[in-house]
This record gives C-alpha cells, sequence and structure tokens, in this order.
C-alpha cells in the first residue's frame, strides 16, 4: 500500500527500520526478561536523528511532524513497544515545550533533546489522578523567583532515565482545573528523587517511575505559559501525541501479523501447511484488514494535525482507540495462529499480546477517549444547528 | 587529511541460494549490499575525519547500479562520491581492478590515506587492497585492527595475526585494509540519508583516466577463471567415540599407523 510518504518520510521509515531489525530485534527478549531499560537503542535513534523529527529546525531538529514521528514510532513498535515507548515518551515529554514554551526554554531545552543527549519524560498521573486528572495534588507554590514543589507523580515513563521533565502541579487550589500550571524540572535538582521502578505486565524494557518532590526549588522561569494554563498544556499534548500511541498500536499489531503469517506458511498439520486452512486465513484476513485501517487512520490523523488544523481532539482520540484496540486483537490472534508455541516466550507473540495491552490504558484510557469523542461529537452536532 | 574509501558492491550472500545442478550462485533477484567489510573501512575513515578534519571519498569501480552502495556510504558519512565505471572495465580481475583505481585515485589529487576492507565477500580474495597500494607505490598494511595514531606524515596500527598483533609504523601516504575487529559501524543518520539522496556521484569513465586499454577489463586481466565448482566434501570419516582419555589414545594410534606423527 503507497501512502504517498515524501522522501524525506520514507527515509525516516528507513532509518527506523533498519534500527528495529538490526538493534532491537536481536536484543528484545532480553531487554523484557531482564526489564533492562534500552540506553544504547536510544543513543543510536539519537545519532540517526530520530529524536529531532518533530522539532523545529532553528532548534536542531528535522522540523517534521505528527506523521514524522508516528512513522518512526510504527517502525520501532514493529520490533518492542518497550523501546518505542521509551523513544516516543521523550516526545510526550517534549511537546509542552514546543507547544508552549518560551523562546529562551526552546533554546536552552529542544536542541539537547533533538539531539538524544537527553530523554524527556511527561509528569502528570498521580496515585489518585488517572483518568481524572483534576485530581491532582502536587502543589507548586510561588517563593519569590522560585516556585516550590512538593507531592508525588506516579507510573511516569522514562522516570530516572530522562533528564528533562515537563510537570503539571497545582498553583492555586481555589481555582479548580485553572488552578493548575506546568513546569520543566531538571534531573538531579535537589529535593527531586525518584521511587522504585514498577514491575509490569509488557513493555518491561521501559523504566516506569514515581517522581517524588520534596521541598524542590526550581526558577520561575521554569514555569511554562501562565500560571493557570497547566490542565490546557497537558490536553493539548495529548491531543497531539495521541496519534503515537496508535502508530505503536500499528506497528505491534504489523509485527505480530508478520510472525503469525510467516509461521503459518511453513507450520504444517494434517499434511499441509496451516496458511492453506480457510479457517487461519480468515484470521490472517481479519488481522490484516484491522492492521491497514488503523494504519490509514493514523496517517490520516497525523497529516490532519501537521497541516495546522486546531481542532483534532476527537479524531486523535478517535486515532489512538482504533490503534491500541487493533493492537490488542491482532497481538492476541497472533498467540492463537501459533497455538502452544505463541503461548511460549521462545517466540515474540506472547511479548507482543502483554505489550499491546498498555495501549489501551496509558495516556488516556480507551473509555476515557471515547468520552473524549462523545463531546466532540456533541459540539460539531450543536454548532449544525 | 584526505581519506579514500574504496569498496564493493557485492551479493547479499546470506541470501544467495546455490544452483545444485551447476554448483554455482544464483544471483537472480539477489539484494546487492555494501561489501561487510568495507563497512568498517567506511566508518574508520569517518572517525579519523571526525577526529582530524579533512574530506572521505568514497570510490567504487562497478557497473551503474553501484551508484546506489556510493549513496549509502554517503548516508554514513562519506563526503564525496566516484563511481568507476565503463564497458571497457567489464570483467577486470583483482589487478586489472587495482591498476583501473590507481589511475583514478591519482585524478583525485594529494590523498594521505587510503582505507579498503581487508576482502570482499564474493571473491574472497583480498588482493584488490595491497594491489592497489602497490600500483600507486606507496605502503599498505592489511589486516589492520586499530588505528593508534595518525599524524599528517606517518600513523601506527595494529595488524592482527591468528597469533596476536604486530605494531606497525608507516609513512604517509599509505593504504591499509581493515578487519571487523576495528569498530562498530554506524548506522546511517537521517541528515546523512537527505544528504546522500541529493549528493552527486561523480562518474569515471575510461576516456578521463590515463590507462592503457590492453590492461583493462576481461582483456586485459592477467587471470583466467577456467571453472568454478564447490568441493566434493564427501570424505570418509571415522568418529571415535568415549571417554576423552580413550578417544586420545586411539586418535594417536591411528595418526601413528598412518605415520603422521
Amino acid at each position: 500500500m503507497d501512502y504517498f510518504l515524501t522522501e524525506e518520510q520514507q527515509a525516516i521509515q528507513e532509518i527506523a527500520r533498519q534500527i528495529a531489525e538490526e538493534k532491537v530485534v536481536p536484543v528484545r527478549e532480553e531487554l523484557d526478561e531482564k526489564e533492562q531499560f534500552p540506553a544504547e537503542i536510544m543513543e543510536i535513534c539519537g545519532q540517526s536523528d530520530l529524536f529531532g523529527l518533530a522539532i523545529p529546525e532553528e532548534y536542531g531538529g528535522f522540523g517534521g511532524g505528527v506523521l514524522e514521528t508516528s512513522l518512526a514510532v510504527e517502525e520501532l513498535s514493529k520490533a518492542c513497544l518497550g523501546v518505542s515507548v521509551s523513544f516516543a515518551a521523550t516526545g510526550l515529554g517534549c511537546y509542552p515545550i514546543l507547544l508552549f514554551g518560551s523562546d529562551e526554554q526552546k533554546q536552552k531545552y529542544l536542541p539537547v533533546l533533538a539531539s538524544g543527549e537527553q530523554l524527556a519524560a511527561f509528569g502528570l498521573t498521580e496515585a489518585d489522578a488517572g483518568s481524572d486528572a483534576g485530581g491532582i495534588r502536587t502543589t507548586a507554590t510561588k517563593d519569590g523567583d522560585s516556585y516550590i514543589l512538593n507531592g508525588t507523580k506516579q507510573w511516569i515513563t522514562n522516570g530516572g532515565e530522562a533528564g528533562i521533565y515537563t510537570i503539571i502541579a497545582i498553583t492555586d487550589r481555589r481555582k479548580g482545573p485553572r488552578g493548575a500550571s506546568s513546569f520543566i524540572v531538571e534531573k538531579g535538582t535537589p529535593g527531586f528523587s525518584f521511587g522504585k521502578k514498577e514491575k509490569k505486565m509488557g513493555i518491561r524494557a521501559s523504566a516506569t517511575r514515581e517522581l517524588v518532590f520534596e521541598d524542590c526549588r526550581i526558577p520561575a522561569e521554569n514555569r511554562l505559559g501562565r500560571e493557570g494554563m497547566g490542565f490546557m498544556v497537558a490536553m493539548r499534548t495529548l491531543d497531539i501525541s495521541r496519534p503515537g500511541i496508535a502508530a505503536q498500536g500499528v506497528g505491534v499489531a504489523q509485527g505480530a501479523l508478520d510472525v503469525a503469517v510467516n509461521y503459518a506458511r511453513e507450520r504444517k498439520q494434517f499434511g499441509q501447511t496451516i496458511i492453506s486452512f480457510q479457517a487461519v486465513q480468515h484470521m490472517l484476513a481479519d488481522m490484516a484488514i484491522k492492521t491497514e485501517a488503523a494504519r490509514a487512520v493514523t496517517y490520516s490523523v497525523a497529516r490532519y494535525i501537521d497541516s495546522g488544523a486546531k481542532d483534532f481532539s476527537k479524531m486523535s482520540a478517535i486515532s489512538k482507540v482504533l490503534g491500541a484496540d487493533v493492537a490488542m486483537q491482532v497481538t492476541t490472534d497472533a498467540v492463537q495462529v501459533l497455538g502452544g508455541y505463541g503461548y511460549m516466550r521462545e517466540y515474540p507473540v506472547e511479548k507482543m499480546m502483554r505489550d499491546a495491552k498498555i495501549l489501551q490504558i496509558y495516556e488516556g484510557t480507551n473509555q476515557i477517549q471515547r468520552n473524549v469523542i462523545g463531546a466532540g461529537l456533541i459540539k460539531e452536532y450543536a454548532q449544525k444547528k | 587529511m584526505n581519506i579514500v574509501v574504496c569498496i564493493k558492491q557485492v551479493p547479499d550472500t546470506t541470501k544467495v541460494k546455490i544452483n545444485p545442478e551447476t554448483n554455482t550462485l544464483i544471483r537472480e533477484g539477489v539484494e546487492s549490499i555494501i561489501n561487510p567489510f568495507d563497512h568498517y573501512a567506511i566508518e574508520e575513515a569517518v572517525r579519523l575525519k571526525e577526529a582530524h578534519g579533512g574530506t572521505v571519498k568514497v570510490m567504487t569501480m562497478g557497473p551503474p547500479q553501484a551508484e546506489t552502495a556510493l549513496r549509502e556510504a554517503v548516508s554514513l558519512g562519506a563526503d564525496e562520491a566516484y563511481l568507476v565505471s565503463d564497458r571497457a572495465f567489464a570483467g577486470s580481475d583483482t589487478w586489472s581492478t587495482a591498476y583501473t583505481l590507481a589511475a583514478a585515485i591519482r585524478n583525485l589529487g594529494d590523498t594521505d590515506l587510503i582505507l579498503c576492507g581487508k576482502q570482499a565477500i564474493d571473491g574472497d580474495t583480498a588482493q584488490v587492497g595491497p594491489s592497489l597500494a602497490d600500483q600507486l607505490d606507496i605502503p599498505f598494511v592489511a589486516f589492520v585492527r586499530k588505528v593508534r595514531t595518525i599524524t599528517d606524515t606517518e600513523l601506527v596500527v595494529e595488524r592482527v595475526f591468528e597469533e596476536g598483533y604486530e605494531v606497525v609504523q608507516s609513512p604517509l601516504p599509505a593504504l591499509i585494509t581493515v578487519v571487523k575487529e576495528i569498530n562498530e559501524p554506524r548506522l546511517p543518520s537521517l541528515k546523512g540519508k537527505m544528504k546522500a539522496k541529493k549528493c552527486e556521484i561523480v562518474m569515471v569513465s575510461r576516456s578521463e583516466l590515463e590507462v592503457e586499454d590492453p590492461y583493462l577489463g576481461l582483456d586485459g586481466s592477467p587471470t583466467r577463471v577456467v571453472k568454478i565448482f564447490s568441493p566434493d566434501l564427501k570424505r570418509a570419516g571415522e568418529k571415535l567415540e568415549g571417554e576423552p582419555q580413550d578417544i586420545a589414545e586411539k586418535l594417536v594410534r591411528n595418526l601413528r599407523d598412518q605415520k603422521l606423527i
């Protein structure tokens, strides 16, 4: 299928594919088994210019957008979601600076992120603030030229590994949702430490930790945008990053489909390859239908956002829901096609299935996405009258 | 520092199948790649450039489609690319290839260092590098596993042997062929890849070289390939079994019986 990608976009695919095939596939099982962060692969992604895809050229990036990022994420995800989320989470941590940073903040942080010298992370979720982001308790109290942060962020991807963190904290509790603000916090700032590394079902190569702030003093110039804009920063960041999750879904689904088809072509039962059985062919066909549909939506939404559109919350949520659900269905079916072998860790599909589950949960559960889509529908149809 | 890397485009032998009837390689539909050992030469050249400045020129002699190998080399950090290609060069053996490459390298002006992979994985001769140095009348060191130091006038390298390595000092200009222990080649970068798509491949044909026709191509090649065949591997073997001590005794007895020891 030709998606009419530009030469640059094809080059991005080729590079990410080569990294995935040569550097990720040979180690993914071990990274999963040992729950080891793929530091070396992140370094290679940096040397190959992949971290700068969505960063403007004036800040050392490539000047692309959501589609370029999605293409790279998709290729890495074919090999390992644990690796691709470590890559993509830097993009997530980067977006608040990209979207709301001052020129000084961009000058200071974007070049080191574009080169991969530093990884980034985004800190919104807390123990009592998951789907209901309004429940966050981490506070940022103004004190002269500084803010003092207190509180704990939970399940933060790249926690401990990233050098630069964008954090949402409450600056004025009385104002409710308008009382949150967004801040850049550097690793090594006194009062900023990391909790234990979480043990997860899948994406085990990625690092998921608590961020702990205890009277952590940061300069007031590290605030992103104005006071009170915190939730807007968070929502806009998630809106723009969601196609990346969709791309993860497309990638892992394609990876699982590839394994399943190749296996079915070789595995013999009843004297013939199992792909000659219509029951298996139809399963593979359904997997291919879903994967291709998710890819088409992901690319379309990414292009729509990159075109400068403003009203993309609903479409971004649609791509995320579809990509994540397709990933879960296709990886589960891939395990079924491989049968007993699929359930064994010797084959990659059981890991893909474990990994895929998170896509329906993080960056806004698929249920919350449906809320966003529902709200979008209500708004659109109200405007039509 | 002006560095030239000579590379070869070869069939991806990991994907080549052998025709069981003719015992020849089935090359149709097989992807062409940069000779794997040449990747180490490109990487080393780019590292030397990054450390000491200068330019890396990559050169290959081959058919027009070898352009893709040159573009890949540019994506990996080479600055300029030269494709030595002409019907007159077709069928060259290692001597004739070295003779032609030498003339093309002379045309580039001052060159401080030439790098080649230790051998190509298709012909496996390991001759073109040393032969090229001979044609250019410069010193060469084969099987280099490390460049220790390099200045404008000399380099010190480690040449690897089965038993160890030698430290060799050589004046420049010189040619070295490298082994895979020398480095770990990088993957292409996006900037490199975009540069490679746009960069000009300089075509070098017969008319631009100071060469004599009797030394070119198949007719100018002293090597004559009479026959290519897979060696017969059906030698009768004897498997010795038992405890290690028994096996050793049997082996020694056997060898003595055959008056081999």
